[in-house]
């Protein structure tokens, strides 16, 4: 199966993803920057972290008028996995494929370190490599990692079982003690840990590959190579 | 031409450690009857003549909605200043 990273002026997680998929996953990857116009080809799309255009106006505001995005659109209504990570949730809430939004962290601070999830979903194509209710370590690095959606949208939330992943000390004050959600279908998910830097005992924890060993095996279970 | 001078801020529900800060900072310089703030943003468009006021209402709501607002966390308000473009 093939991977697509897509790149955004400012973006800085890019290559910590094409090589967590390359070197550890071991599938095909590619680049697709911000300016192409086609996703056609590939199975997944990965949306890396960082500062797009300088987190002007708000961050991933800009980002989601760039060239690539109406592909990104009819990529995620068709079904396929696409996952966006840190920024990439920041993009995929403003580009409308995700509820809800990410505001400055309670602590007006930017955080850096790790933090301990909990997998409070292990059905959805992210998360099945994971146990329900299993503890794992990822490192968070944001200043606007604060989830925020009204009461409403969060009953959706939960009665859909979109919430991925939670925090088990909440660091940035978002909204239920969420780290990541999906769309209502299921195929899109935002979180602002990184699994990519957490796919190696060298980087402190592996905790993060199961993300990506999920996507994959939903991909290769369905027997069947989109395109 | 016209100057729309646009006004985003934050909803009552929405926290803005921004501008705590901010007023964290005021009472340090002894400011002590500042009881809130608020920060938000501030746009100015300069807009071309040709439009009615129905129509340019119509356009800067889109404009507002799509791009400098977002509705989740923030509202907005404008003011279209005739005068202050023409200068």
């Amino acid at each position: 199966m093939k991977f697509a990273v897509l790149a955004f002026p400012g973006s800085n997680c890019e290559m910590d993803l094409y090589n967590a998929i390359k070197d550890i996953i071991k599938e095909d990857v590619e680049l697709v920057p911000y300016k192409s116009q086609s996703l056609a080809g590939f199975d997944a799309v990965l949306i890396p972290g960082g500062f797009s255009y300088g987190d002007y106006l708000r961050s991933g505001a800009i980002a989601r008028l760039s060239p690539i995005i109406p592909a990104l659109q009819a990529f995620a209504k068709s079904g396929k996995p696409v996952l966006g990570i840190c920024n990439g949730f920041q993009i995929l809430t403003e580009a409308g494929l995700l509820p809800g939004s990410l505001q400055k962290n309670v602590s007006a601070k930017f955080i850096c370190k790790d933090e301990t999830l909990v997998v409070n979903n292990d059905h959805s194509m992210f998360s099945s490599a994971y146990q329900q209710g299993q503890l794992i370590t990822l490192p968070i690095a944001h200043g606007d990692g604060n989830y925020y959606c009204d009461q409403e949208t969060l009953k959706e939330l939960v009665a859909n079982n979109q919430i991925v992943f939670k925090y088990t000390n909440n660091p940035n004050g978002s909204v239920d003690n969420i780290a990541g959600i999906t769309n209502q279908q299921g195929n899109v998910l935002g979180m602002m840990p990184h699994p990519e830097r957490a796919v190696e005992d060298i980087l402190g924890s592996d905790d993060g590959k199961g993300v990506f060993q999920s996507i994959v095996k939903h991909i290769k279970s369905r027997g069947v190579i989109y395109e | 031409m016209a100057l729309v001078k646009v006004y985003v801020n934050y909803k009552k529900s929405i926290l803005n450690p921004e501008a705590q800060a901010v007023n964290n900072a005021l009472q340090r310089l002894g400011y002590e009857d500042i009881e809130d703030v608020k920060l938000g943003k501030y746009f100015e468009l300069t807009v071309a003549d040709g439009k009615s006021k129905a129509d340019l209402d119509a356009e800067i709501n889109e404009i507002c909605d799509k791009l400098l607002a977002n509705y989740n966390m923030e509202n907005y308000h404008y003011e279209i200043d005739e005068t202050e473009a023409a200068k």
